[in-house]
């Protein structure tokens, strides 16, 4: 087979294996679904002010979902499933054969995608039919842009990040614990406008905040631009720190035994 | 042959050829593993010359790898996917894999093929993971330990999975910490205890081991352990049993041993282990 081709095998399996597998079910696809419901329930009706306007709320939190549920089908998924793999042997398994290393990669960050695409179909839809949040059909290009951006920087995230977590036990734990305070400070859970500026002033060091920024400007229509380049660039200059951790220090055999 | 600031192993000199089976027995922490990765590419030494299928591992590419199956000490399973899946998974990664249900027949999975690897016994994940080794129909396959931990049905049909590959003309190369199963499997088989080779040949030479001490015991008039280790142990018998009639005393307690080839192997290895402290 070519890369390419092995590539799209790769990704198939993956897939499969994505989808049978309830912990990844769970958090990946039900969980963001959840709190769209609770966070819609809660605040629906009240309005946020942000980016120098207003909006209600629900139309503040579907993208605001969409964006945890992109960083958990990459970032996440990515680093837990990662970790996982390699404990097990099987990333070691993986380079005894002839696959080269990049297949193996591209089909995970691929897998990582095609999960992210399918959680922005299914969140803009239950916005759209549960709290009426229109789809910008005019926007597709800018929120695919910014999704793809996205998605590929916190997918070299999450592989440099298996780096640092050095068990199968570690590996949720040192996850929540670096993304869900980050959720809570760059406006994810609690809308913009409820958010001390010192706090702001911190979320802004990381590219949690500045990818919602991007992904909110991208689908929510009235702001001046569909793509604010400043924060997607932002956005990708972590990824690019991301690879370049990844390159260095990802490794391919066990940490234990 | 050695790897990182200690020598795990050294003056190794191994052949393995073509076709056969070759074992390369040793107790826990002989050094084992840290040569079988030297020889799959997953380890540098740091010394030595090693040649597989012709190539220096630790430089050879995808057509080498093309030719080589590796199960790992560890089994090493998507638990998601079914027997099937994994091996078509695995055969899309070689150029000329072996059929899937050829594969599936070799390894005895024929009843689990749909089942999902997590839901398969310790056995059975076993067997996969040899199957996995397989699909890519290699000519050289290593296999580090592949029936620690089994109960003793699982470890025979295990068995009968590594010697059916006989029959395929594969060359392999096993680890084990079992003599039996050297014994059993093997052409030829290598102990290596704390770094060093201690004894190499066929399982026959070995077992020719066996009979070179035998060790007779008793208790003599005046009620002392007398212990005496022999080459020959019928005319050494019969020397004492003759003294003793002639001089009309018992030989109390009388014992004669042989060390079984389990005695043998820890005799070897318990000796080396101890030099290498």
């Amino acid at each position: 087979m070519s890369g390419l081709a092995l590539v799209g095998h790769q990704l198939r399996f993956d897939q499969k294996a994505f989808w049978r597998n309830p912990a990844s079910v769970g958090f990946t696809v039900l969980f963001p679904v959840l709190l769209l419901v609770i966070f819609g329930s809660i605040f629906g009706g009240d309005k946020v002010e942000i980016r120098g306007g207003q909006v209600d709320t629900d139309t503040y939190y579907v993208p605001a979902i969409i964006t945890l549920a992109i960083i958990s089908s990459t970032m996440q998924t990515l680093a837990m499933s990662l970790v996982i793999a390699r404990e097990d042997g099987r990333l070691k398994r993986g380079r005894g054969t002839p696959m080269p290393a990049w297949v193996f990669i591209a089909g995970r960050v691929g897998n990582s995608i095609v999960t992210a695409l399918l959680m922005l179909v299914l969140l803009a839809v239950i916005g759209g039919l549960v709290y009426g949040v229109h789809f910008p059909w005019d926007r597709v290009p800018a929120i695919l842009l910014v999704l793809a951006v996205g998605a590929a920087a916190f997918s070299c995230l999450g592989i440099a990040l298996t780096a640092a977590i050095p068990t199968q036990d570690a590996a949720a734990p040192i996850v929540n614990f670096l993304l869900l305070p980050l959720y809570f400070l760059s406006g994810v859970f609690i809308p913009d406008d409820q958010l001390p500026s010192g706090i702001i002033h911190f979320a802004d060091v990381f590219p949690i905040r500045h990818f919602f920024l991007a992904f909110f400007d991208a689908y929510v229509p009235g702001g001046a631009h569909a793509v604010d380049w400043g924060h997607l660039l932002v956005v990708a200059i972590w990824g690019l720190g991301g690879l370049l951790l990844a390159v260095r220090w990802f490794r391919w055999t066990p940490r234990s035994g | 042959m050695s790897y990182g600031e200690t020598e795990a192993v050294r003056g190794i000199d191994l052949e393995v050829s073509a076709g056969e089976i070759f074992a390369f027995l040793g107790p826990n922490g002989a050094g084992k593993t840290t040569t079988v990765e030297i020889l799959e590419g997953y380890r540098r030494r740091t010394g030595g010359e090693v040649r597989v299928l012709g190539e220096d591992p630790e430089h050879a590419g995808r057509a080498w790898r093309d030719r080589i199956g590796i199960v790992l000490q560890s089994n090493s399973l998507d638990p998601y996917l079914t027997v099937r899946e994994s091996l078509e998974l695995y055969a899309g990664y070689f150029s000329h894999p072996r059929q899937v249900d050829e594969t599936i027949a070799l390894v005895g999975l024929e009843g689990k093929a749909d089942e999902r690897a997590r839901r398969l016994s310790g056995g059975q994940q076993r067997r996969l993971d040899v199957g996995i080794a397989l699909v890519g129909d290699p000519e050289l396959l290593f296999l580090d330990e592949p029936t620690t931990g089994f109960d003793p049905s699982a470890r025979r049909q295990a068995w009968e999975v590594i010697a059916g590959l006989r029959e395929l003309g594969k060359t392999i190369f096993l680890t084990t910490h079992y003599m039996d199963e050297a014994q059993r499997l093997a052409d030829r088989v290598t102990i290596i205890a704390g770094g060093v080779i201690v004894a190499a040949g066929t399982p026959e030479d070995l077992g020719e081991r066996e009979q070179a001490a035998t060790t007779i015991r008793y208790r003599d008039a005046r009620g002392e352990e007398v212990s005496i280790e022999t080459v020959d142990p019928v005319r050494e018998l019969h020397r004492l049993t003759a003294a003793a009639l002639e001089a009309g005393e018992e030989l109390d307690g009388l014992e004669v041993t042989r060390p079984s080839l389990e005695d043998v192997y820890l005799d070897l290895t318990s000796t080396a282990e101890a030099a290498g402290e």
